[in-house]
């Protein structure tokens, strides 16, 4: 596949907390369609790095585009970096979807009302085009029957299909999956992985942080390994996988696949 | 604190003595209230269990003292200065409660939700200057009020007054609101600024429906604290401000009718109705839901 087209640009973050130095410059490249996966052992950074992409942490140093447009940084009064419009921050964020390793659905909402919410106040479509799209939505992901379930009557796997289905809707660029079967019982990975392979044959953009190997293997474009804040290595599946240079990657993957 | 099935004859017998126990104490904290309910019905003048009460004898209860209450003069056996003040005390403290909850209301969420940022200089003596009311004396809150109200006109006005029980009420709406607070999930509003909802949108989409249970009971305490409020009415109002609390106190001072009991009764009744419902609500919300209070 031929990507001519840049869908996210990522280049040279840095991030610290406090005396940790979280990411030491990482840059990343995403064209549309791709699906790039980020490895990485826990405290590499992955998580970090996926939330500053849209934001929810403030990089200290480096860029992020959107399909062409750069979140512009300024220098804020407490000598930080900080957002320079942030109307513009949410305006990109509603075209960068995200997927948490803690589902985070809204407890006091039933399902549909997680998946409309965001179509209704933040696209302003209306409440039945709303209802429309989720319920499409929700039976892509195979959650339609349960739609009028509250978030704490529904199973861990449920529930994440039902947060994937929420970022699904705004129909976004990019798809960010922070460790999404992190948090679940074993058997309910496979429900929730099928989704997302549906998505990435799809041609969905997906930038995804995850311990699942075999996802990895056989699903991405392009993964990339992080250690200690910065990419230990990078390549195709078949690269990584099957001639792997890194030594430290291979230590992680023998630790990984225990 | 229910019996489990494995439990010995001596855990058992434990168990039935401890609710004894605890009836008891609770009858013995409720007693005042339920004997004031009965001599509120009685045809005598005098607040006191007439021979004829105790033989339960009709013709010795009546409901005179409610009509009294009502404003309803047309009783002739009635020797007691009859007027609309009852209802019009009525009305002012439902005034004022209101007002004064609605203000005390919004000043704490935002009061709590200031408090409780990870990052807040000065956290424990804002907080601590924001619950004063409640551990200082009520009569040197009263006296401190009239004197500072007294220098812009404030006394015996109703802003004054609402002000006043605002202060009253506003460390109960920031506790409550606070502890709430601590459990709730901050991932969530994450999620929805991850998804494009600008900061006040996600503050009363998703924050406040998760908080309200709090709110609703700070916003509750502090409406029972100034419907109840004699002492700083007596201080900062005036002729003009007669509250239900300030019309018992002149009528238990100078006119003996168990009318004053009535009104107990009244707002007994409307205290328990009220805590009822909410507490209903509070725990039909909590059961869609699935939240687990923390």
């Amino acid at each position: 596949m031929t990507h001519n087209q840049s869908a996210l640009e990522v280049s040279d973050l840095y991030k610290r907390f406090g005396d940790v130095e979280v990411l030491k410059g990482v840059t990343m490249d995403a064209g549309v369609g791709d699906v790039i996966s980020l490895l990485g052992a826990s405290g590499s950074g992955k998580s970090t790095f996926l939330r500053c992409i849209n934001l929810l942490e403030t990089p200290d140093r480096g860029t992020v585009t959107v399909h062409g447009e750069t979140i512009e940084m300024t220098i804020g009064k407490s000598g930080q970096p900080e957002p320079a419009d942030m109307a513009q921050v949410i305006r990109l964020r509603a075209r960068l979807g995200m997927v948490f390793q803690s589902f985070n659905l809204w407890q006091h909402m039933t399902v549909l009302e997680n998946v409309t919410e965001a179509l209704v106040q933040v696209l302003n479509m209306s409440k039945s085009a709303a209802y429309e799209k989720a319920c499409s939505t929700l039976e892509k992901v195979g959650m339609f029957d349960r739609k009028d379930y509250y978030p704490a009557h529904i199973s861990g796997g449920q529930q994440q299909r039902a947060a994937i289905a929420r970022a699904l809707a705004m129909d976004p660029d990019v798809l960010l999956f922070d460790e999404p079967t992190s948090a679940l019982d074993p058997e309910l990975v496979g429900e929730v992985l099928k989704v997302m392979r549906t998505l990435a044959d799809e041609g969905r953009t997906m930038i995804v942080v995850t311990h699942e190997i075999g996802f990895a293997r056989d699903v991405s474009d392009q993964v990339i390994f992080l250690h200690e804040g910065a990419i230990e290595s990078q390549g195709t599946p078949h690269q990584m996988f099957n001639e792997p240079e890194s030594e430290r990657f291979r230590q992680f993957l023998s630790n990984a696949l225990h | 604190m229910a019996l489990p099935s494995y439990a010995t004859p001596a855990q058992k017998l434990w168990h039935y003595i401890y609710i004894a126990i605890c009836s008891l104490v609770l009858f013995f904290l409720v007693m005042p209230l339920l004997v004031v309910i009965p001599i509120s019905f009685t045809s005598s003048p005098f607040l006191q269990f007439t021979p004829e009460m105790l033989r339960l004898d009709p013709e010795a209860f009546s409901l005179r003292w409610y009509r009294l209450m009502m404003g309803d003069c047309s009783d002739p056996g009635i020797t007691t200065v009859c007027s609309d003040n009852w209802k019009i005390g009525a009305k002012n403290s439902l005034f004022v409660g209101l007002a004064a909850t609605a203000l005390a209301t919004t000043l704490g969420i935002l009061a709590a939700l200031g408090l409780s940022r990870p990052v807040m200089p000065g956290r424990k003596l804002i907080m601590a200057l924001m619950i004063s009311p409640l551990i200082v004396p009520l009569i040197i809150t009263a006296s401190g009020l009239f004197f500072f109200f007294a220098r812009f006109n404030l006394v015996a006005t109703y802003p004054g007054l609402i002000m006043a029980h605002t202060i009253l009420g506003l460390p109960f709406v920031v506790i409550t609101v606070t502890a709430t607070l601590v459990g709730f999930d901050h991932n969530l509003t994450k999620a929805a600024a991850s998804l494009g909802g600008g900061v006040l949108r996600n503050f009363f989409k998703i924050q406040m429906p998760l908080i309200l249970p709090g709110v609703i009971s700070g916003a509750l305490f502090a409406f029972i604290t100034s419907f109840d409020e004699i002492v700083i009415v007596l201080f900062v109002g005036g002729p003009d401000q007669i509250t239900l609390p300030r019309q018992m106190w002149s009528g238990v001072r100078q006119e003996i009718s168990p009318t004053i009991l009535s009104v107990a009764t009244i707002l007994v009744i409307l205290s328990i109705c009220l805590l009822t419902v909410v507490e209903l609500l509070r725990r039909r919300n909590e059961r869609i839901r699935g939240i687990r209070p923390t």
